[in-house]
């Protein structure tokens, strides 16, 4: 069967599975809209938050930019999966304990406040929009280049799909296509992962792979070979990078403090039965994450010597097949510097900006042309990071049945992230705003169908996001991972740990922390771009790391304030009592 | 433990359980931080000299020995707070703690 034939039926195949699971785990009520009644299985709850939190950029992006950064590639390896050790340790368990059903929920209450409760809010929903809007990328992505369908229609059609399940589903729904698209995804990522650390060095787990021996005769490890062939190209040694240590310091402790502060992350522990299940979930959602997270470093380093060795040097008339259908898309160009018809590709940037192609210009040896101004270097190749999980089977020539996986995995971890993301956000609507601050005495059917259309309007914006991406999405990624370590990590991992934390502190210091951290990104990121270089960073630390300095603030003011402040009331001193314990109600019973 | 026990020796209790949690929670987030910050980035130069398998040790631990590590630390804490729970009566084994809504 023809590739493309066999793309249509995996992707068919999976949205048919994922509307079978919908249909069958229909939500009757509030509570198993928003928490899937409370009772998933921890084991269940853990494949489904690995699908939640394993997102396109996981999936598709990751690996990309661990190839073309080698060891700073690291930051997002250990920074999206220390963070389920903080929420393990730190906070799902008592979490769960409290026993309602959001993060504002707990904030609200344990800072008897709905001042903290919509501050919480606020920071949500910006988080998760932000998010949200990167997801809308990559689906775009994956229909454009493989279904071969306009990418508005590809948007459309995806959120169709998430409308349907998470809208009629809410968190029963989402939870039980979310292990199904677990499956999905971790069997696209890992089948050609395989393959391809096979084909290398002849060793079948990729693992294991990344540190043998390949099998091409040179006697040189997978290692050693990229480190010299990326040395004498003028890059950085793979197994060295170029950040400063400082640098990926903060990256790796925003990233990771920012996801266990990512409220999408946080709600599905308050899925499980009990406490002890929250930190055996959170176990099993990081077991899960680490198949992939643990392959990916493995996948970049082949992809990066394959992508080596079939461009670098080779004639434009002889490049194979995917390096022209990239171009086509415009993610990948090359520029003929030198008018030999030979791709060099070394290191530096080949001409300025994004590739803006001349229409109908084709070259001598048949290339697309451009209008970017040439830079004086020698290197002719542009390379968009993103398609290279997407084109890796393709460059390792890989059977077309692998390809279709691999955009079947692509859909299933934007769409899984993206359903998350959207019940979070229209919980916040229908939970926190309208019943906790503003229509308390609404009827639980009210709630539930105001949190239906609340979902239904976030789908419609967050498909516009994707439609029409603003320019300013990828430079924003950031703010979410930094906004939760700044804002809202704090103040629950205080409100647990401190009783002495109150009102007045918890607020200053979310303000404080969202305050710095939003200024700083928005400074570098939107309004002086020109100046984020590391020479005019606080301490050498760039905007995707301050989110550290940021906690480290909110912790300071926090505990100041509430220092001059009014110690909490004493039924919340009997509140955080309660919570610290796992056992049910305020007394110890006989056993 | 009944009901007509003084409510001291019950917030005793709750302050030990509280305080062997603290204990746990402080060695394993030590390690949390020493493969990580420690082992990946901190002491990452020093290590690469020495090999594993066709490792750097270093880049070894960043990219894949600290998430391995990792698992094995929630695992612990899963277990160990299990044992201390029972200990001090304090599990909740049999209870299924309701989600009570808003």
């Amino acid at each position: 069967m023809a590739t493309q034939t066999l793309i249509y039926l995996f992707v068919g195949l999976s949205f048919a599975l994922y509307i079978g699971i919908a249909i069958w785990s229909r939500a009757a009520s509030t509570s198993e809209f928003y928490v899937a009644g409370g009772g998933v299985n921890p084991v269940v709850n853990g494949m489904a938050t690995a699908a939640d939190w394993m997102s396109a950029a996981s999936f598709l992006s990751m690996a990309g930019l661990i190839a073309f950064m080698g060891y700073d590639g690291s930051v997002y390896l250990m920074g999206w999966t220390g963070g389920y050790v903080m929420l393990a340790l730190l906070l799902a368990p008592y979490l769960r304990k409290f026993g309602q059903f959001t993060v504002p929920d707990f904030i609200g209450t344990r800072y008897y406040s709905n001042i903290a409760r919509t501050v919480a809010v606020v920071c949500l929903i910006f988080i998760s929009f932000t998010y949200i809007a990167g997801q809308m990328r990559g689906v775009g992505i994956v229909f454009s280049r493989f279904l071969e369908i306009d990418v508005t229609l590809g948007v459309i059609l995806g959120m169709g799909i998430v409308f349907f399940y998470a809208v009629l589903g809410g968190m029963k729904g989402i939870t039980y296509t979310q292990v199904a698209q677990y499956c999905v995804l971790i069997f696209a990522y890992l089948v050609p992962a395989i393959f391809i650390s096979l084909l290398a060095t002849g060793n079948p787990v990729p693992q294991l792979g990344l540190g043998s021996e390949l099998a091409d005769g040179s006697g040189m490890s997978v290692l050693q070979k990229l480190d010299s062939s990326l040395v004498d190209m003028g890059f950085p040694a793979y197994t060295d990078g170029s950040k400063s240590m400082v640098d990926v310091f903060c990256i790796t402790a925003a990233l990771m403090i920012g996801t266990a502060g990512l409220p999408h992350v946080i709600v599905r522990f308050f899925t499980v039965p009990k406490a002890s299940d929250a930190r055996k979930s959170a176990g099993w959602a990081l077991v899960f994450i680490a198949l992939l997270y643990t392959t990916a470093p493995a996948v970049s380093a082949f992809a990066r010597l394959n992508f080596n060795e079939s461009v670098s040097n080779t004639r434009y008339a002889e490049a194979p097949d995917w390096f022209r259908n990239w171009e086509a898309n415009g993610l990948i160009a090359w520029r003929d510097k030198n008018g030999d018809g030979v791709m060099q590709y070394e290191a530096g940037e080949a001409f300025e900006g994004a590739p803006e192609y001349t229409p109908g210009g084709i070259g001598v040896s048949g290339e697309r042309l451009l209008d970017n101004a040439a830079t004086d270097n020698a290197n002719e190749v542009y390379v968009d990071r993103d398609i290279m999980v997407l084109a890796n089977p393709e460059i390792a020539n890989l059977p077309g049945w692998v390809i279709a996986l691999v955009a079947a995995g692509g859909l299933a971890a934007a769409l899984s992230t993206a359903a998350g993301l959207l019940l979070v956000i229209s919980t916040a609507v229908s939970h926190d705003l309208l019943k906790s601050t503003f229509r308390p005495q609404i009827s639980e059917k009210g709630e539930l169908l105001a949190a239906r259309v609340a979902a239904t309007a976030a789908i419609v914006v967050a498909g516009i996001l994707g439609i029409y991406p603003p320019g300013w999405v990828a430079q924003v990624v950031a703010f979410a991972f930094g906004l939760a370590a700044a804002s809202l990590f704090p103040a629950i991992f205080l409100g647990i740990f401190s009783k002495r934390m109150n009102r007045e502190g918890a607020i200053a210091g979310m303000v404080t922390g969202l305050a710095f951290t939003f200024l700083y990104i928005a400074w570098f990121k939107l309004w002086a771009p020109e100046l984020n270089t590391a020479e005019h960073w606080l301490f050498g630390i760039s905007p995707e790391g301050i989110g550290v300095v940021g906690m480290l603030l909110n912790f300071a003011v926090a505990i100041t304030v509430a220092r001059l402040t009014a110690p909490p009331p004493p039924e919340v001193d009997a509140l955080v009592e309660n919570i610290r314990v796992p056992r049910g109600a305020g007394t110890a019973h006989a056993h | 433990m009944v009901e007509d026990e003084s409510a001291d020796s019950a917030s005793e209790t709750r302050r030990a359980y509280w305080r062997a949690n603290l204990r746990l929670l402080g060695t394993l987030m030590a390690i949390w931080f020493a493969v990580s910050f420690g082992a990946g980035i901190l002491f990452r130069p020093y290590l690469d000299q020495f090999m594993l398998g066709g490792f750097p040790l270093g880049f070894w631990f960043a990219q894949q020995g600290s998430i391995y590590v990792f698992i094995v630390l929630i695992a612990i804490y899963a277990w160990r707070m299990h044992r201390i729970e029972r200990e001090f009566a304090l599990d909740d084994d049999d209870a299924e703690t309701p989600i009570e809504g808003g």
